[in-house]
């Protein structure tokens, strides 16, 4: 089904939750971290834009659709705005800004590669240069398996894993976490921009914003025991994350709802949707409703019901951690539908 | 010779310093290491050609980096099919391997982060793929009953399946084997290394041999098959189905008891206690040579009442000739925060051992100290003189003591 995706397309937008009465953001006059965000006492902003047509005959996501979907959502997020404006409440000029994809389902539940080049288009808009972005996961391979050309060098946007540049020497720690980070995020970064799929995980319940985050450290395997809490938690808590986590641009084109993380057809729907969120525990709470609601439809039992509920995110939120909130009551959600 | 973690409590760190000539009486032991960077493991014996001589090796050490020869999980050459796992539905696995039990989904690898499921195959990926290798002297696994004074092929792959929080190794034992440079050497290729080094033995050492298990047992075949035994130094936390199959191949074995505590298990190791003590009466049954490390940490495994309750199980399972090594921490890893076990605490727990009952108990990372030694439990002689790794004196004879003919548990002459 063809998509006219023409910048008039009226988008509607409905606030759920009491008190969401605002769209417009907080009007602070340089970006702000998520981490500083999700500790502020307003409420945390959740967007799901959704498009019926977002996809080309063939099935693929469209490119000008992708981007259209993008800018709808980051306008419920920050307010409305010109597109290319609103990146400036997220990126400065001159600053090192990566990426950070994932790649593990390959081409069947990676983040889309449209809506990556999208996000980069709107970065370059804001007046990040090409070179000065990096699209980047743990692996090369993952990333070209998952459709990404792996780009190093010249003036173009930069796509490799942290296999081509390694993980830092020394340990960082938190809590239960030990780990040696990627040095894309040290040493080419000054903005993370993550960029999860949703998805259902076999152990850890659901895998969105807060579990990307394991592409980070070298040794994410420590830390699936106990359905990953609270290491996941604790990963997010890492000083290079939560300094430099600015934004998450949640994938839900296509979503996974059961047998994730690795790509089950079988489970997998075209949800035609993005989740957008400087918070990512709000983020993961509102992922894992949707999830949820999904596998009801489908006549599953509840994750909590299979004893795999993601107990991380309350973890996340909690007084040892403040990465967030997972209290409905504080999220404000914004429903963005195209049509 | 400041080393911890599970398989390095006696100085049993490829990357730590040993003492020049530690054993100068033989003349064996001096070139043995030399200091190396995190992330350049010195792939010693690979680098020398077919005729090298000992000294030609001492020579060859600091030549071998493997910095340039770091290669990617893809590298068919190391992916070899897991010997203990089941099928599970949806293309899960069901790794058999330790206790741990991982279940473990497409494409993603179980906790020790050196076994991967590809498509409901489950793989090993460190077959073959070496990422440490040293001529070491027995003593420094340490063995102090099996074949004093001779050396010992010591080779590592990376990964671990606990993760205990004072390793020194954990460069390379909570690494994923891309993560570190390795080389390709297959089983027999490690026999030719050990008969060209004059090692009467292949160790399985540093990190966690259980996890690279299937290359154990491949190497120990080809190893006997040339006339070399096999040692291994482990956590001792495997199932029992792949413990017989390993450790029947085995003509020693070396566990770390790391403490007498399930909570310590958790907390510290994150492990189980259970299985090993398991481990350590199948090993017994099986009738193979062990001895036993106990890192004794300040403040979270030193009591009293945990070094009698240990003291005090082993005389009752495994009996009093067990050789147990009381070792000394040094901070590293994530546990700087404590000092170095004092001396005076590892003769404590040498104390109660002793008065609990144990003939053969041994303070180790403590060299020159007098319980390095070996004393006949009968008479109280000195039988073998120790200093660090180096051997001074021997006395032992047709395995029992010279002076009041008292059997000497052990292996003592190849
Ligand atoms: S050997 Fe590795 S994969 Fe297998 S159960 Fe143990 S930790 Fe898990």
């Amino acid at each position: 089904m063809r998509n006219e995706c023409s910048p008039s397309r009226r988008s509607f937008l409905s606030n759920c939750l009491a008190g969401a009465a605002s769209l417009v953001a907080g009007g602070h006059a340089l970006p702000l971290d998520a981490a500083e965000l999700a500790s502020s006492p307003t409420k945390a902003k959740v967007v799901v834009a959704h498009d019926a047509l977002l996809r080309d005959a063939g099935g693929a996501v469209d490119s000008r659709c992708i981007l259209n979907l993008l800018d709808h959502a980051m306008q419920g997020l920050l307010g409305a705005d010109e597109p290319v404006r609103l990146w400036t409440k997220i990126v400065v000029p001159g600053q090192l800004v990566s990426v950070k994809v994932n790649t593990l389902g390959g081409r069947g539940i990676s983040s889309n590669v449209q809506l990556v080049e999208a996000i980069c288009e709107r970065l370059q808009g804001a007046g990040i240069k090409a070179q000065q972005i990096v699209i980047w996961d743990r692996d090369s391979t993952e990333l070209e398996r998952a459709g990404f050309r792996v780009r190093t060098g010249g003036n173009q946007v930069q796509c490799f894993g942290t296999d081509h540049v390694g993980y830092e020497d020394e340990l960082v720690s938190h809590g239960s976490v030990g780990s040696r980070i990627s040095k894309i995020l040290t040493q080419r970064c000054d903005v993370l921009i993550n960029v999860p799929v949703l998805k259902d995980h076999d152990g850890a319940g659901v895998t969105i914003a807060l579990k990307n985050m394991y592409g980070v450290i070298h040794n994410p395997n420590k830390y699936h025991p106990n359905g990953c809490d609270p290491y996941i938690a604790d990963v997010n808590m890492l000083p290079e994350i939560r300094t430099k986590l600015r934004l998450t641009i949640c994938d839900a084109t296509s979503a996974c709802y059961e047998g994730g993380p690795s790509f089950k057809p079988e489970f997998t729907w075209q949800h035609n949707a993005l989740l957008v969120a400087q918070d990512s525990v709000a983020l993961d709470t509102i992922g894992w409703q949707m999830i949820e609601r999904k596998r009801a439809e489908k006549g599953l039992k509840t994750l909590d019901a299979e004893g795999r509920a993601p107990r991380y995110i309350a973890t996340a939120a909690d007084a040892a951690h403040r990465l967030g909130t997972n209290d409905p009551r504080r999220i404000t959600l914004t429903e963005v539908r195209l049509a | 010779m400041t080393t911890n973690c599970c398989s390095q409590a006696n100085g049993e760190a490829p990357r730590a310093e040993v003492p020049a000539a530690a054993n100068s009486e033989t003349g064996r032991f001096g070139f043995l290491s030399a200091p190396m960077n995190r992330r350049s493991f010195l792939m010693c014996a690979m680098s020398v050609g077919a005729s090298g001589s000992i000294p030609h090796f001492a020579e060859s050490l600091p030549a071998m980096p493997l910095a340039e020869t770091e290669q990617k999980q893809s590298d068919a050459q190391f992916a070899v099919e897991a010997r203990f796992y089941d099928k599970l539905p949806n293309k899960k696995v069901k790794c058999k391997l330790c206790p741990r039990g991982c279940a473990v989904g497409d494409k993603e690898r179980g906790y020790c982060g050196v076994r991967e499921n590809r498509g409901g195959v489950y793989y090993t990926l460190v077959h073959s793929r070496v990422c440490a290798a040293h001529v070491d002297p027995v003593e420094k696994k340490p063995f102090f009953h099996y074949l004093p004074g001779s050396l010992a092929f010591s080779l590592a792959t990376a990964g671990c399946n606990v993760n205990c929080k004072f390793c020194q190794n954990w460069d390379i034992s909570q690494a994923r084997p891309e993560q570190v440079s390795s080389q390709y050497v297959p089983p027999r290729r490690v026999a030719e290394l050990a008969l060209q080094y004059h090692c009467p033995t292949i160790a399985y050492t540093y990190s966690e041999p259980t996890v690279f298990s299937e290359f154990v047992m491949d190497a120990a075949d080809a190893g006997h098959e040339a006339g070399i035994r096999s040692i291994l130094v482990s956590n001792g936390y495997i199932q029992n189905e792949s413990l017989r199959a390993v450790y029947s191949r085995m003509d020693a074995v070396k566990i770390d008891l790391k403490s007498f505590s399930e909570s310590y298990y958790q907390k510290i190791v994150t492990g189980e206690l259970k299985p090993v003590l398991d481990t350590l009466v199948a090993l017994r049954k099986m009738g193979k040579w062990n001895e036993i490390v106990y890192l004794v940490v300040p403040t979270l495994n030193d009591s009293d009442a945990e070094f009698t309750g240990m003291a005090s199980w082993i005389k009752a399972n495994l009996g009093t000739d067990v050789p147990i090594h009381f070792t000394q921490f040094h901070p590293d890893y994530l546990l700087k925060n404590l000092p170095i076990t004092p001396v005076s605490t590892l003769e404590r727990a040498r104390d109660i051992a002793v008065a609990e009952g144990l003939h053969y108990v041994y303070i180790g990372n403590v060299p020159g100290h007098p319980a390095e030694n070996t004393y006949c439990p009968q008479c109280r002689r000195m039988l073998v003189q120790r200093t660090g790794f180096e051997i001074r004196q021997m006395l032992i004879r047709k395995g029992a003591c010279p002076f009041c003919k008292q059997k000497i548990p052990g292996v003592w002459h190849a």
